[in-house]
């Protein structure tokens, strides 16, 4: 029996099929507990579901790359999601041709603010210059980030840690911020988001509010750019 | 529904093709976004079979991070022994970030009465 179970494991561990379905089970359990919170932003779905399979990955003892081969199916569909993200910014064209340059403004003071305030505060510590470019641009979208990171003489494998981890903690936190300051507008409020949680923190918008979601997805667009054209100059500055 | 898949997944290859051309840091999904939506305005009306197909995508996004955050949280052990002054900059930070940002849109911005709402609590 016990020999019959362990082979039954072995064949299920090693097809994709297992960890796909893990995955989406393990989703659709942290959004019935946000959904039941009320989408309060603490319980948010990502960092349940992520819990939740780190602690499968651990107690079987299974390798990431394993768990990848199937989850590799969910993750693609970042691409096309992001290209997706065209509808909800047509939809909002008028509000965002009438305050453009309020939002270009507003993108370029948040982008400076990301860069310079994490590493400002971890110079204080006395963090080595290589941890501190690895920081840097920790609130752009992962691709981009790590590119960033390479260029400037940063460890790419740390900025992809921090990238996830800053978007997880902006759409946990962001929501508390905006709401103590008194921001009632949706498009600030998105662009915030947008700015300092990059893809993660548009996921939680879009649920929220469709102005506030395509305000999102344009601040982490625009602030990829702003933050690959600025930091290399900014970094220069302050070394 | 298919159509507008490839669509989407058209402007996707697109924007890879751009960016591995020209050497831009920019990923391509994200200039795919912009063909598309230069596409949309070009066009000047949204086909509801594109909405349905974006909207369906767009409503799980949070999804479509979780393999990516596993992959994270299994390797938390890069950030070493500089763990407790990352973590006050990330947060500290990420906080300053989003109040920053939202002042300087509140300040700046001219907002049409339908802008404004309030999140729960």
């Amino acid at each position: 029996m016990g020999a019959d179970l362990e082979r039954i494991w072995v064949y299920l561990s090693a097809s994709p099929l297992l960890s796909l379905t893990l995955t989406l089970a393990a989703y659709q359990l942290g959004l019935w507990l946000y959904t039941r919170a009320r989408l309060n932003p603490l319980l948010n779905p990502v960092l349940i579901a992520v819990c939740i399979l780190v602690g499968i990955l651990l107690a079987t003892r299974t390798e990431y790359g394993v768990y990848f081969e199937g989850a590799q199916f969910v993750h693609f569909l970042l691409g096309p999601a992001t290209v997706a993200l065209a509808i909800p910014l047509y939809r909002q064209f008028e509000a965002i041709r009438r305050s453009a340059l309020a939002i270009i403004a507003s993108i370029v003071t948040g982008s400076a603010t990301a860069a310079l305030s994490a590493v400002a505060i971890a110079r204080l510590f006395g963090v080595s210059d290589t941890v501190l470019v690895s920081l840097a641009p920790k609130s752009v979208t992962t691709p981009v980030a790590m590119g960033i990171a390479e260029q400037l003489g940063g460890l790419p494998s740390l900025t992809a840690v921090l990238v996830i981890l800053t978007g997880i903690l902006g759409a946990a936190l962001g929501p508390f911020m905006l709401n103590l300051l008194r921001i009632r507008s949706w498009s600030a409020r998105g662009l915030a988001i947008g700015v300092a949680a990059h893809g993660i923190g548009t996921a939680r918008a879009l649920q929220i509010n469709e102005v506030a979601g395509a305000f999102s997805g344009l601040a982490m667009g625009l602030n990829a750019l702003a933050t690959a054209a600025l930091l290399p100059l900014l970094w220069k500055l302050i070394q | 529904m298919i159509a507008y898949l490839t669509l989407i997944l058209c402007c996707q290859l697109a924007g890879e093709l751009i960016t591995v051309a020209s050497g831009i840091p920019i990923p391509g999904p994200v200039v795919g976004m912009v063909i598309l939506f230069a596409g949309l305005l070009a066009r000047g009306r949204l086909p509801d079979g594109l909405a349905a197909v974006a909207d369906t995508l767009l409503r799980h996004l949070s999804l479509l991070f979780v393999p990516a955050g596993v992959g994270v949280v299994l390797h938390l052990h890069v950030v070493s022994e500089d763990w407790p002054a990352i973590a006050v900059a990330l947060v500290v930070s990420t906080l300053a970030t989003i109040a920053v940002t939202a002042w300087v849109m509140v300040l700046l911005g001219r907002h049409a009465p339908s802008d404004t709402g309030t999140e729960e609590r």
